[in-house]
């Protein structure tokens, strides 16, 4: 039984997750505070993955990192190798693929702030990036938690984006959902249960976690 | 003395906020009207909150606003205290943190009030551990206030402190401001549209009406005033300026004197000489043509009658000189009538109840 696609797959979920923390949360900060008319658009932008078939999003993925795409040319010019097919073109993907799930509960926890403890943290002293830090994110605690758990979880369970751009390279972009589909293919069906029950038994461990926690932090008063 | 000098025009939904005026702050300055009349706006300006295109804000020495040099000092740079409407503090935070929040982000050597002491002063030791969210609203609002003052701020802005809570909560924390106002020299700026708060803290006043002020001074002159809201409102009072001039300890009395004379309230522990600002209340005023005798109150004046003004459809309400202090009476219709009152009559004041309110 070869364990290699389970690590890359943890792997990809916790790389995507810590990337989508970073870009999400200032972007879902300027979704929650902008006044701009342009910020339907980003929302829309940003939510297309929600709706549109994985193979569509795939598709361009792929026409995009590959050798002739913008990205894969720019990979090139810094002396990279194209990004399809490899690791960190899956986590480009992914990143785009798994945006809606960290912007959309930030955004909620963000806007339910309000103004009050941003102007009251400016009569504190605090600059506005002392009161990001040290305000905005730990009162938007439960919206981080349910922001990094959905991505993390959607990460795991991705695979049609995947399987357009990273097709299915051992150790490199052979991830979980994709080594079953491979398993099934060959009708190893013993195998096949034993991912596939262990996913199943991590999905529902990581939600039942997630419940748990986030009734702790409400009856915290957060 | 610090001074305030401020000029703002900001467009409301249904007036404009014209203020242009300099005004000394020391002590409580309240800024009262009617709910609408712009005073929390005005609050907001001050504390850079809101930005008005045009405006000029200068405290003492330090500009915060000068919008024709482009001049605007964000908040978070300006040295001042703000107390929110409605309890404020950080939910993530307990008490303690709430109140190191604005401490640690204060420079050591402009901080002048330390921990220890404001919570002696705001007596909030009890809660020190627990979450905002286990405070009754009288005591998130103390703890607000001493977050507040640990910023050390040159000056203290106040939004109707205590409109949200109810009237206990209000009873609990008034003797906290005054002592506020007689412990620290922190001035402040009081927003508020009860008249009985502003009769107990204010010592000048600031009246707002439709964005705009429209009279401003010494509380004792503007309390008395008979065209004004403060005069007009049920808790007319005048206020008078004495000092402690002895004890019976006998009867258990303190005198206390003023210019109309000596006014007896029951003992107090105050020594003698010690000034004090007593507010008498236009309803606990009754007035006699004849001097009173063999009664059971014991503060009654001569006074004379300088204006008067009905009330209806029952109420008179009559501004009397009294050697010098200016008190307010307000009795029935009927019983003007009787007295005859016209402009310069001479009376008799007697003085029902006396409410002392704190050290000047």
């Amino acid at each position: 039984m070869d364990y290699t696609p389970v690590w890359l797959t943890l792997k990809l979920a916790s790389v995507t997750t810590l990337l989508l923390l970073i870009i999400g949360a200032p972007l879902a900060w300027w979704l929650a505070r902008t006044r701009c008319w342009c910020r339907h658009a980003i929302s829309a932008v940003v939510a297309l993955p929600l709706v549109l078939p994985p193979t569509v999003l795939g598709f361009y993925l792929l026409i995009a990192l590959g050798i002739h795409g913008p990205l894969g040319e720019l990979a090139t010019y810094f002396g990279g190798q194209p990004l399809a097919f490899t690791f960190t073109g899956l986590v480009i993907g992914s990143v785009i693929y798994s945006m809606p799930f960290m912007i959309q509960p930030l955004q909620n926890a963000f806007e339910a702030i309000g103004d009050r403890p941003l102007e009251v943290a400016a009569t504190l002293r605090a600059s506005p990036w002392d009161t990001f830090f040290t305000v905005v994110l730990p009162l938007a605690r439960p919206g981080l938690l349910a922001g990094a758990t959905l991505s993390f979880a959607h990460t795991v369970g991705e695979f049609g984006v995947i399987l357009m751009i990273g097709g299915s390279i051992p150790g490199e972009t052979k991830v979980l959902s994709v080594a079953i589909y491979d398993h099934v293919e060959m009708l190893e069906y013993e195998q096949a249960h034993i991912l596939s029950a262990g996913m199943l038994l991590f999905s529902f461990t990581v939600l039942l976690v997630m419940q748990l926690l986030h009734r702790r932090l409400q009856r915290v008063g957060l | 003395m610090s001074e305030i000098a401020i000029r703002f025009h900001l467009p409301l939904s249904e007036f404009s906020l014209e203020v242009n005026l300099a005004f000394p702050v020391q002590g409580v300055t309240a800024i009262f009207g009617s709910s609408g009349s712009g005073k929390t706006t005005l609050l907001r300006c001050i504390a850079g909150l809101e930005q008005p295109p045009a405006g000029y804000c200068r405290m003492d020495g330090e500009l915060w606003q000068e919008s024709a040099q482009g001049v605007f000092i964000p908040t978070h740079q300006r040295s001042l205290g703000y107390v929110f409407q409605e309890a404020s503090l950080f939910a993530h935070l307990t008490v303690a943190e709430n109140l190191r929040f604005g401490w640690r982000r204060t420079p050591v050597h402009e901080r002048k009030i330390e921990i220890d002491q404001v919570i002696g002063l705001l007596g909030i030791e009890p809660l020190l551990r627990r979450s905002p969210a286990r405070l009754s609203g009288g005591e998130r609002q103390r703890v607000a206030i001493a977050r507040a003052l640990l910023t050390t701020p040159r000056l203290l802005l106040m939004d109707e402190p205590l409109s949200a809570l109810d009237s206990a909560s209000k009873a609990e924390i008034l003797p906290f401001l005054e002592r506020l106002h007689d412990e620290l020299t922190i001035p402040i700026l009081y927003v508020s549209h009860a008249s009985d708060e502003v009769l107990r803290l204010a010592d000048h006043l600031l009246l707002m009406e439709a964005g705009r002020v429209t009279t401003h001074g010494p509380m004792v002159e503007l309390a008395t005033r008979l065209d004004l809201q403060l005069a007009q409102s049920e808790s007319a009072s005048a206020l008078v300026n004495a000092i402690v001039e002895g004890h019976d300890d006998h009867y258990h009395l303190t005198y206390l004197r003023f210019s109309g004379g000596r006014l007896t309230v029951s003992r107090e522990n105050l020594e003698k000489g010690h000034p004090v600002r007593v507010a008498l209340h236009a309803k606990d005023i009754s007035l006699t043509l004849d001097p009173p005798e063999r009664t059971s109150i014991l503060n009654s004046f001569a006074v004379t009658v300088l204006a008067f003004q009905s009330e209806p459809p029952a109420r008179t309400l009559i501004r009397l000189d009294c050697h010098g202090t200016i008190l307010l009476a307000r009795i029935t219709w009927k019983s003007a009538e009787a007295l005859g009152i016209t402009v310069g009559k001479k009376l008799y004041a007697q003085v029902k109840a006396v409410a002392l309110m704190d050290s000047r």
